[in-house]
């Protein structure tokens, strides 16, 4: 074998018919840069996705009131008062491995400050919050257990809801109504973006779930527990505990159905996720088909190549060609021009995501790992697609192929 | 001295169904160095045949031939694609040069497939054999650009390049008018007499004047060959001969 002179042949064949050689090497160019780009967009949701649950906090282990299970009428998630705050208090003094817990309540509300209103969601939190969360402040402080245990009218503020009651001013120390009651604000929360669902986390103002229970809305019942599991580990057992624990506290018998629902942040994170890896799946296999087509493109166009080049493979064979010379010539023009459909697909999938970023604004996330997989791909498909043209060109006999008109 | 090409009852049948079809019919023939042959004959007459099997494109079904001391008969495909490299050159009438392929990469075709030459000895070598064909200017021009004499004169050539111990030419001025045909043959008798052997196909038995021995065949069978008297010199004809005329419209 003559590799260097096999190279030196095909490339001199690819170079007298460039109309050709850029029209096969089209096909591929779109099928690996749709790959590239539609893997890039499915990535980029993924990894959104990723972030966002991220954001939801660490180890976290949620208790809603009600109940998801399908029998009989239930009202929901969070909507059937059935968690109390003892029940909160139980699940600290009772479950080891907590760290952390928060009863929560939640109103919707048009809250007032100045000449200023805006509606938002009050949460009423346990100083815990902060720490399930992992949400820093960016100015002040957070209530204290002690703002807890006596109601205390102060808020933390949420960094949109901000926004819209104070402007660009700081909010430390200002006085925001919330269905009439005064709460002054200590602390402003940094930023945290859209959440999993797409909600604005920021939108929100955070109040001693005290204080709203007593002096806003009046109600005794929690809508939810957060909790924080000392590490990821005891999130397969801790949920199974806080059921045992509540059920047992709310005295429902065997086969009953819960009056409440637990979930970590592994489920959220796994239904989540499990969307956008369809979605990424999906995408690829699509654009996977048109890089099939570009393949089926060169066959095409190499079998009408060695039909339209017979009498050259002929000449080649004349004055000293081997079958493999010719075979290997065919091959590696094959090979050759996938690579550089698929060098050049690449950077056009690229620029399709950039674009797509840009102008639709969808996160797109180009891995290096899509890029190796689409380029050894673009080879394959030369090389299955090139082998069968390229044989039967090598088995031409050469005084057939030199009498071929 | 020994003969270069040697071919001893050497036969090659077809089959085309039931029916045998005996191209060759036992020949056998010596050709020394040096000489200039011409082959003659009808179509059907078993000289294309005979030039697949002196060109090693083709083995013969029976008999023997041996060129330039090497036993052709037992050598495999692969074998018989580096004897022709090594020691034949082809012209062929229609030229075959390839398309959108520089005058100079056509000749150097040959050489793509040969062992051990690095590309400046290549590129060395070619150009020498353009320079034999006196197209040393034209290196860089595709065979459109070129008229039919240089187009075959380029094929030469390319024939050339690898110094083969034997030329074979195919109907080599089948496509060429009258002027241009004595033109190509003045480049083989120079070759001839610089030592190159060459063995020529041709029905014209002008152009076969211009060789030294003319072997006619007919039904796979030789039945004449004799050396040529009366040889036309293709030099002396060119002086003779009308200059080109433009073509007009």
């Amino acid at each position: 074998m003559r590799p260097l002179a096999t190279a030196k042949i095909a490339w001199r064949a690819l170079r007298r018919n460039p109309m050709r050689s850029a029209l096969t090497t089209l096909g591929i160019i779109v099928g690996v840069g749709a790959v590239i780009a539609m893997v890039g967009i499915g990535n980029g949701a993924k990894a959104q996705v990723e972030a966002q649950i991220a954001s939801l906090g660490r180890n976290v282990i949620l208790v809603f009131s009600g109940s998801t299970t399908a029998s009989g009428l239930h009202t929901g998630m969070g909507s059937a008062g059935t968690l109390t705050v003892e029940d909160a208090d139980a699940i600290g003094r009772e479950i080891s491995g907590v760290v952390a817990i928060s009863p929560e309540v939640r109103i919707v509300t048009q809250i007032v400050a100045g000449n200023q209103n805006w509606a938002t969601q009050v949460l009423g939190e346990s100083p815990d919050y902060f720490e399930i969360r992992q949400w820093a402040l960016a100015e002040g402080a957070p209530f204290t257990e002690r703002d807890v245990r006596s109601a205390n009218k102060v808020a933390v503020i949420g960094r949109t809801t901000a926004q819209q009651l104070y402007g660009g001013d700081s909010p430390i120390g200002r006085v925001v109504r919330i269905k009439n009651v005064p709460f002054v604000v200590v602390g402003l929360l940094a930023p945290k973006g859209l959440s999993v669902m797409g909600t604005d986390q920021d939108d929100v103002i955070v109040v001693p779930y005290s204080a709203a229970m007593k002096r806003v809305t009046g109600t005794t019942t929690l809508r939810s527990i957060s909790i924080q599991a000392a590490n990821a580990s005891l999130l397969a057992f801790l949920p199974q505990q806080i059921a045992e624990l509540l059920r047992q506290r709310h005295r429902i018998g065997p086969g009953r159905d819960d009056d409440f629902t637990v979930r970590t942040q592994q489920d959220i994170a796994e239904a989540a996720t499990e969307t956008s890896r369809v979605m990424t799946t999906l995408l690829g296999a699509i654009a996977s088909v048109s890089l099939i087509v570009g393949g089926i493109g060169i066959m095409n166009i190499m079998l009408v190549s060695v039909t339209e080049r017979t009498r050259e493979i002929g000449i080649r064979m004349a004055v000293g060609a081997h079958a493999r010379d010719i075979l290997m010539q065919f091959l590696l023009e094959a090979i050759a021009l996938s690579m550089a459909g698929g060098v050049i697909g690449i950077a056009v999938g690229i620029v399709t995501a950039k674009v797509l970023s840009a102008v639709a604004n969808w996160p797109t996330l180009i891995s290096v790992e899509s890029i190796a997989v689409a380029f050894l791909f673009s080879a394959a498909v030369g090389i299955f697609f090139g082998f069968y043209p390229a044989r039967k060109a090598s088995r031409l006999d050469p005084i057939t192929a030199l009498r071929y008109e | 001295m020994g003969a270069l090409i040697r071919l001893d009852k050497v036969s090659k049948t077809y089959r085309t169904g039931d029916i045998e079809v005996h191209a060759v019919c036992g020949v056998s023939l010596d050709i020394g160095a040096g000489e200039f042959v011409a082959v003659m004959g009808a179509s059907g007459s078993g000289k294309s045949t005979l030039m697949n099997i002196l060109g090693c494109l083709d083995r013969p079904t029976s008999g023997r031939y041996v060129l330039d001391g090497v036993e052709v008969s037992d050598l495999d495909r692969d074998q018989l694609a580096d004897l022709r490299n090594r020691k034949l050159g082809f012209v062929f009438q229609g030229f075959h040069l390839l398309s959108r392929t520089s005058a100079l990469e056509n000749v150097e075709l040959p050489l793509l497939y040969a062992r051990g030459l690095t590309t400046a000895q290549q590129r060395e070598r070619a150009l020498r054999a353009l320079d034999l064909v006196g197209l040393a200017d034209r290196a860089d021009h595709y065979p459109n650009q070129l008229s039919g004499g240089q187009q075959q004169r380029v094929a030469i050539a390319r024939a050339l390049v690898n110094e083969p111990v034997l030329l074979l030419a195919d109907e080599p001025t089948g496509n060429l008018d009258s002027r241009t045909s004595v033109e190509i043959m003045g480049v083989f008798q120079r070759l001839n007499a610089q030592g190159i052997t060459i063995l020529m196909v041709t029905h014209e038995s002008d152009i076969a004047r211009h060789t030294t021995r003319t072997i006619v065949m007919r039904d796979g069978l030789i039945v004449a060959d004799a050396p040529v008297r009366e040889r036309l010199d293709a030099a002396v004809e060119l002086r003779r001969l009308p200059p080109v005329q433009p073509v007009g419209p």
